[in-house]
């Protein structure tokens, strides 16, 4: 039986747009040289490599010699924590928040292991980082702040500009993990006050194994991978010239404000179609807010939905959409082997029931309004089904 | 993680014997608050014609993931027209294995079927001991 797909996970990746992959063939199959070569094949993906470099670093108004490849968003953040981390000795302290991505989370786990001083800052019931406390916690020792700049799991845009504010006053470094953010919210490095930024391609309609790390000019870090020169010494290994020029083109694509009013206009539809619903909740920042200022400075990222709904578990929902061909994700249990709901939704105060309750929607450009209207045929007749077998209904 | 089976995607997408049993003759209720499933398992009883008790109709409620609702589904199936005590015997691993196998992480939600309808015929066993 054929079904179309409709594809509601583009947080966790998104389909390569065609162009980028007409791009990156070519870096396969003709100019397929090791950047890092002398002869002539050697010097076109070079050439290619440097290109890419200076048009992702432009999209954030950075020079090119700030900008880092690596194989992704993980491999970013780690590189920007363990990398400022182990350039000092382990008295020294880092702090981060609550809602962080296990690339970061784990990272700092691992550093408090190995003896590193570490804080975790709380959020809001809306998953804003607490900007008080964050100022409190930067001590003597502190060397580094590293927020989540659009949350995978709930959506919420932290204030990049204020903390970077209070860091800078503070003087330490600020990493922002901007993989779910980058080209969906504007980045000027020369606006904000920030020294670390994990960016990601395969979020953005680009290819999976390629990411960079922005590293402004001046901050020290350690490498984790040693051998050749590449990456000004910072990242050995032959870069993924193709990747990296499909990265570049997706940039390009993605800086493109209609994407993001079609995004924004999908997802509130989506969001008022949903609560209008019994017994549901809205997980992450409010929309009301970007109603009023058209898509402008919105407080959520604009492909993000997220929703509790009361009397279900999130898995079954996923599962029954599925079967329709609708793909999402969720945040509830039994996926983990701690069997514990999310830690993001747990610190913006659910209660495991209202967490095991959950489903994350994220949208990308590829999605349409005919299948949003189709999501909210679908969906709640998903919901009632399963309230249906519930114990917990009458 | 590990995908399931297409046997426990199946019968997840038309789970059997789900719903309520008015006045059961007894009720089994368990629920792991950590993982977040919760099952209420429902049974009628009546006699074969040996005059042995036997489970004649059986319901079960439940709010949980794929693994919870075709356990619960499977349970109900184990044990539907059997004895008490066969009913009784029914383990875990019969529940896992009539599903081809749960993956590993979801074990946990087999136990669950099992225990409710063991807790519903002790609630029946109970009562009729009054």
């Amino acid at each position: 039986m054929l079904m179309k797909t409709i594809y509601l996970d583009n947080g966790a990746t998104t389909k390569v747009d065609p162009k980028v992959l007409e791009k990156m063939s070519v870096y396969y199959t003709e100019k397929y040289g090791n950047a890092s070569s002398l002869h002539h094949k050697g010097q076109e993906a070079k050439m290619g490599l440097e290109e890419a470099r200076e048009s992702i670093a432009k999209s954030i108004n950075a020079k090119p010699s700030e900008i880092i490849f690596t194989s992704g968003g993980s491999e970013s953040n780690n590189l920007a924590i363990k990398g400022v981390a182990f350039s000092k000795n382990n008295r020294v302290h880092l702090i981060t928040s609550e809602i962080e991505h296990h690339s970061v989370e784990r990272t700092f786990e691992e550093l408090k292991r190995q003896g590193y001083e570490t804080s975790f800052i709380k959020v809001d019931k809306e998953g804003f980082v607490d900007l008080v406390q964050l100022e409190n916690e930067i001590k003597e020792n502190t060397v580094l702040v590293s927020i989540i700049h659009g949350n995978n799991e709930i959506g919420t845009i932290q204030d990049i500009e204020t903390i970077g504010k209070i860091c800078k006053k503070k003087k330490v470094l600020f990493h922002i993990d901007a993989v779910q953010s980058f080209t969906k919210v504007p980045i000027d490095v020369k606006k904000i006050n920030v020294d670390l930024i994990s960016l990601n391609a395969h979020k953005i309609h680009g290819p999976k194994g390629v990411g960079a790390l922005y590293v402004r000019d001046g901050v020290k870090l350690k490498k984790l991978n040693d051998g050749g020169d590449q990456e000004y010494r910072l990242r050995a290994g032959t870069e993924n010239v193709p990747g990296i020029i499909g990265f570049a083109e997706a940039v390009k694509l993605a800086n493109n404000s209609s994407n993001i009013k079609h995004m924004t206009k999908l997802r509130n539809k989506l969001i008022d179609g949903l609560l209008a619903l019994e017994d549901v909740r809205l997980n992450g920042p409010s929309i009301d807010e970007s109603k009023k200022l058209f898509g402008k400075d919105d407080r959520r990222l604009c492909n993000n939905i997220n929703i509790s709904f009361k009397y279900v578990e999130g898995e079954s929902i996923g599962g029954y959409m599925d079967a329709k061909g609708i793909c999402s994700s969720t945040g509830s249990a039994c996926s983990s082997k701690s069997l514990k709901p999310s830690h993001v939704l747990t610190a913006i105060g659910l209660t495991p029931e209202e967490a095991h309750g959950s489903i994350r929607l994220s949208l990308g450009k590829f999605n349409t309004e005919e299948e949003i209207d189709l999501v909210l045929e679908v969906l709640p007749a998903i919901i009632k089904k399963l309230r249906k077998i519930s114990p917990l209904i009458k | 993680m590990e995908a399931y089976n297409k046997k426990v995607l199946a019968l997840f997408k038309h789970p059997k014997n789900m719903g309520k049993i008015e006045n059961p003759d007894g009720l089994g209720k368990v629920g792991n608050a950590i993982c977040g499933d919760i099952l209420w398992v429902y049974i009628k009883v009546g006699k074969n014609k040996k005059g042995q008790e036997i489970i004649k109709d059986i319901k079960v409620s439940t709010t949980g993931c794929i693994a919870a609702i075709t356990s619960s589904s499977m349970v109900t199936q184990l044990a539907k027209g059997k004895t008490l005590e066969q009913a009784e015997k029914i383990t875990k691993e019969d529940v896992n294995n009539a599903l081809g196998k749960l993956p590993e992480i979801k074990f946990h939600c087999s136990i669950l079927a099992q225990d409710a309808l063991k807790k519903a015929i002790q609630d029946y066993r109970s009562k009729k001991n009054k």
